[in-house]
């Protein structure tokens, strides 16, 4: 074995969850190297050209928080910035941006160059290196072995890849890229279920053939939102405005005239699609009613001659596209760049891995982002950055760990995919989460940072500034429930800002409870006064992540401690480890349905199985009185 | 596995006497909040293993009853949780009322063999009884979902999945609004959704209503039977609890005080009440019966109006309350001919005769009708006092929700309202996961770029 070649962790892949994994295992100290088939194409967005969402804004700021790099690369490469959901509670605010995607594929090698104990290496592996049951390292098309004790297979729609539009079809993981084909076959040969999935692209147009005069603006937010905690307005390039357009009648005729020409229609595809993110030709046959459909006019960056038309997923054939294209308001002269399609693709059963991506088969083998059945780039980020870690700590012996339910978006997403599986890709939502109040955008810091310092994911710099802040927020929080506001010391000044609701007396920070007052409102109160940290030059990003964060609190104080009380609940269910080697033939009592899903998952907490499908509470109680039977039989 | 507790512990409280009436009912709670639970019922911890005769008061400081509290810290106890153990009078109504004030603390309702299952966990019971309590989590189960169901009356049922469905699509709205905040419709504003809250409201009043009525089930039904003098209404309460309770003489007005019977109606507890006859003049021993039969009448669930058919005195129904639901019975129809001659109004009418027994199955009938009821099973009572907790909780977060929504905009807030209304009421429908709530947003909105 050369030395050179050998590593403690190899990642194989350059997407979303390829770099992250690759850079968390190095941030937490390994030495990493990742292989991929096009070094100029780390950090490519593949689909459209967005970060961000509900849900998927969450997991973006819960990457950052473990030090990620998704929502730092975002902060210099995107080109409109807004936060979803402003109207309704930030428990459910989301911030989006859009990428210009040359900046934002700059930023992701930017990041990668500069970290230490990662090398990169273009090559495609073409074959795992398995002896028994464990991976030893990966054999390269260039005929080239390295060697790591824990591999990261993060390969996305490569696997399989079948492109798809009208009657034409070819294999290809993204166009003008070559699908991993003999690598699919190798890892089909292991012992893993596998299945098809199916996702779509819209055409893209140029950018110059569109008519905007007749499409509704959209700006970005003002002020700006900045997707890290470490970011800044300042990082942000110059800022386009986005257009929104419609469907016409004419494009609904064109569509239901060509439907059968539809691979989807026609029974060409078998993958099975997500529901959330239709094509066009399933908007229009499964929703006749509706007279038109929203597009998303989305630029692709300021050198980027093309404009991704968020809405329109087809793999009708090209002459149709350009015809139904043409019938929307503003693209009547529309140029297609690239036609749009859909591809088919392998993908794993998630139900295959343990809470830490590691497959139960293979040791040292982990999968992360596309290839488990999932969708997006911040799922795939996430992921990577779960399985990446977890890589480094078995490759240093160190015990594993992954995020819960309860402590993220990223817990929800993993939790979900390995207990339940997938049957279509799975896109995160808020309301996949139980406690939906306590992850927010705003805390993923708090939630996670503290954490991730014990991971070693956290770099002196961020660590510092996450002190700073919950040091400022901490006190500013007692210095509110210190200030008692009485009637008779208000100015007229606050008497205004107070309105005529003031009446039964309060503190500052019972002030802050209530719905319609801002932390900048109660400290506009001659009364009150200013924060602590306004003599302490803190940056003005940084003061509104610590209003935010002092204003949620107060407001959800009541449904925080009802979460937290729940938590606590069930801790000791969710951290109970089930054995591996547990015979659920043996457990008198359970029903036979309950049996076969238990040994066929194998769950590796209790909390898991509790959320299996068709496991029900007496199940659960069960499952206990065995294990303490287990127990005392052998302490006996 | 070196933990010796398994998980942490709520408070859990049930009866732990079979179910049925008999002369002692002993309550029993568990877990880490039994001793505030105790200075609640009991106002004060009592001495540790010792039988002390002690009021039960409710959070009100009500008197529930009267009876023996013991009580046995942890872990000296059957769970290896402090217990604390009321020994109160038998019959269900005593029981319910001490088990629903326990509840209102905060207190969980056990779930079948849980009592069984802590103290196995806590090492308190043999290895070899393991095997036992599994079999009864098993079967328990399988009863209690049984009896959940299938022991309501089919209205009482069907009003809680129309309940269900109602909670199911208002959640579709906000949760589409707040996944999907770029969709062309905004479904917080939109007027579908406050017309869905008003129908959803609705169901829950009607659910409320059903709670009452499953609150008479459990106390037994009370049914005054009131009438003129000489209208044959003690000879009604013989013939139904078949011996001679009240004195039956042909002289107006021989039913001086008030007379109680209590009968089984194919398992529906019902109490019936003979009142002294109502007339214009009383002597003075008879003004004391009448006064007091308006008092019962302000205390039944049903009035039995009875009539003498053959006489031709007048109806005086506006003496009745006018909210309490009452059965017309026409008594005496073997000294009649023809029934038709007394349907002069649009009420409806039973016709009996106390006296051959005629009638009685149709009035039987009738009343079990008034309040919904189906034949009963085993073990309903725990099954109800299971849904009267699920009902309260969720309707609780609905009106909660409601108000977030109306007064604060704050959708989040009302989600998660909306959700814990479903959670609870999911325990007697069963769960909607949060996948089922996405699969149907998807396929009611369109949804998606």
């Amino acid at each position: 074995m050369q030395a050179d070649k050998t590593f403690d962790v190899i990642v194989i892949g350059g997407g979303h969850a390829g770099t992250e994994a690759a850079l968390a295992s190095a941030r937490a100290g390994a030495s990493t190297l990742l292989v991929t088939h096009k070094l100029s194409t780390l950090g490519q967005m593949s689909c459209n050209p967005a970060i961000g969402g509900i849900g998927k804004g969450h997991l973006t700021k819960e990457v950052d928080a473990l030090g990620g790099a998704m929502a730092r690369a975002i902060d210099s490469a995107g080109i409109q910035f807004r936060t979803l959901n402003a109207s309704k509670g930030p428990a459910v605010r989301a911030t989006r941006a859009q990428a210009d995607r040359e900046l934002y594929r700059a930023a992701i090698q930017k990041i990668l160059k500069e970290q230490k104990n990662l090398a990169l290496h273009e090559d495609s592996v073409e074959d795992l290196l398995i002896i028994g049951n464990k991976i030893t390292g990966v054999q390269t098309k260039n005929n080239d072995n390295f060697y790591a004790r824990c591999v990261v297979l993060t390969t996305g729609t490569f696997l399989g890849g079948k492109i798809l539009r009208g009657q034409y079809s070819e294999q290809g993981g993204r166009v003008g890229d070559a699908p991993a084909n003999k690598l699919a076959a190798h890892i089909r040969s292991l012992p893993f279920k596998v299945n098809r999935l199916k996702t779509g692209t819209p055409p893209r147009l140029h950018k110059t053939s569109l008519n905007y005069e007749l499409m509704a603006s959209q700006p970005g937010d003002i002020p700006r939102p900045v997707f890290s905690y470490l970011g800044r307005r300042e990082e942000h390039p110059k800022q386009l405005v986005c257009h929104i357009t419609k469907t016409t009648e004419k494009t609904h005729d064109i569509i239901r005239q060509e439907i059968h020409q539809s691979p989807m229609f026609s029974g060409l595809i078998k993958g099975v699609g997500p529901r959330y993110c239709p094509s066009i030709e399933d908007k229009v046959v499964r929703f006749a009613d509706k007279a038109s459909h929203q597009i998303f006019v989305e630029p692709e960056g300021h050198n980027s001659d093309e404009i991704y038309p968020n809405g329109i997923s087809t793999s009708l054939p090209e002459s149709i596209q350009i015809d139904f294209v043409r019938s929307i308001i503003g693209f009547e002269n529309a140029i297609i760049t690239q036609p749009g399609y859909a591809i088919e693709y392998d993908f794993l059963d998630p139900r295959d891995l343990k809470l830490t991506l590691e497959t139960k088969q293979i040791e040292g083998l982990f999968f992360a982002g596309q290839i488990n059945g999932t969708t997006g780039y911040e799922e795939a980020a996430a992921q990577g950055l779960v399985a990446g870690l977890n890589a480094q700590r078995k490759a240093h012996e160190q015990d594993p760990w992954h995020p819960l339910r309860q402590n993220s978006y990223m817990g929800v997403m993993i939790d979900d995919l390995t207990t339940r599986g997938v049957t279509e890709p799975y896109r995160m939502f808020t309301s996949r989460a139980e406690h939906r109040l306590l992850l927010r955008e705003d805390n993923a810091d708090k939630r996670l940072t503290p954490i991730g310092h014990k991971l070693n994911l956290i770099n002196d710099f961020r660590w510092q500034s996450f002190n700073q802040k919950m040091d400022a927020a901490e006190k500013e929080g007692s210095r509110l429930q210190s200030i008692f506001i009485r009637k008779k010391d208000l100015t007229s000044a606050d008497t205004k800002i107070l309105g005529t609701d003031y009446k039964k007396e309060s503190t500052a920070a019972a002030l802050l409870c209530r719905p319609s007052f801002t932390h900048q409102m109660v400290t506009s109160l001659s009364v009150v006064g200013a924060a602590e940290w306004t003599q302490n030059n803190l940056d003005s990003e940084l003061i509104e992540q610590l209003q935010l964060q002092l204003e949620t609190k107060a407001k959800y104080a009541g449904y925080i401690e009802r979460q937290e009380r729940e938590i606590i609940k069930h801790a000791k269910q969710e951290a109970l480890i089930l054995p591996t080697d547990l015979d659920y033939e043996s457990i008198s009592g359970l029903s036979n349905e309950a049996r076969q899903r238990l040994q066929a998952t194998l769950p590796e907490t209790l909390g898991q199985a509790s959320r299996m499908e068709g496991i029900t509470p007496a199940a659960i109680s069960l499952l206990l009185i065995h294990l303490k039977k287990r127990y005392l039989d052998k302490t006996a | 596995m070196t933990d010796q507790n398994l998980y942490i512990q709520d408070t859990i409280v049930a009866s732990a006497s079979a179910a049925g009436i008999g002369g002692i009912n002993i309550i029993r709670v568990s877990g880490p909040a039994t001793e505030m639970v105790a200075k609640i019922i009991l106002g004060e911890i009592p001495q540790a293993r010792v039988a002390t005769y002690k009021k039960f008061l409710n959070e009100k400081k009500d008197l529930l009853d009267m009876g023996v509290a013991i009580y046995f810290p942890a872990p000296e106890s059957f769970t290896g949780e402090s217990i604390l153990e009321l020994h109160a009078h038998g019959g269900s109504v005593i029981g319910a009322n001490l088990i629903q004030a326990i509840i209102s603390l905060g207190i969980r309702y056990a779930d079948a063999g849980e009592f069984s299952k802590r103290a196995y966990l806590n090492g308190k019971i043999d290895l070899i009884q393991a095997e036992a309590i599994a079999d009864l989590i098993s079967s328990g189960t399988k009863q209690a979902a049984k009896a959940a169901m299938n022991s309501l009356s089919g209205a009482f049922s069907d009003t809680l999945n129309d309940l269900n469905e109602q909670l199911i699509y208002l959640r579709l709205f906000v949760e589409a609004a707040i996944d999907f905040p770029e969709e062309e419709l905004d479904f917080l504003s939109d007027n579908k959704l406050l017309k869905h809250l008003d129908i959803c409201e609705r169901s829950f009043h009607k659910a409320q209503g059903s709670i009452q009525q499953g609150q008479i089930l459990n106390d037994g039904l009370k049914i005054a039977i009131i009438g003129l003098p000489n209208a044959g209404k003690s000879s009604l309460l013989n013939l139904i609890s078949g011996q001679d309770t009240s004195i039956v003489t042909n002289i107006a007005g021989t039913t001086r005080d008030i007379i109680k019977s209590q009968v089984d109606i194919d398992g529906l507890r019902v109490e019936f009440i003979d009142t002294a006859g109502l007339r214009d003049n009383p002597d003075i021993i008879e003004a004391e019966g009448i006064k007091r039969t308006n008092e019962v009448i302000k205390s039944v669930n049903l009035a039995l109006w009875v009539h003498d058919a053959s006489s031709s005195k007048p109806f005086l129904a506006n003496n009745l309350p006018p909210d309490i639901p009452s059965i017309v019975v026409y008594n005496k129809i073997d000294l009649i001919e023809l029934e038709q001659e007394c349907t002069d109004n649009k009420k409806e009418y039973l016709y009996l005769s106390a006296s051959t027994g005629k009638g009685l199955n149709k009035l039987y009938a009738a009343i079990k009708k008034s309040v919904g009821y189906q034949n009963a099973g085993e073990g309903t009572f725990t099954a109800r006092e299971r849904h009267v907790e699920a009902i309260s909780i969720a309707i609780k977060h609905f009106f909660n929700g409601k108000n977030a929504l109306i007064k604060d905009q704050a959708g989040e807030i009302f989600a998660e309202e909306m959700k814990l209304s479903q959670e609870a009421l999911g325990k007697i429908t069963g769960k909607i996961t949060s996948d089922d709530l996405l699969g149907k947003i998807f396929s009611e909105f369109c949804i998606g770029k």
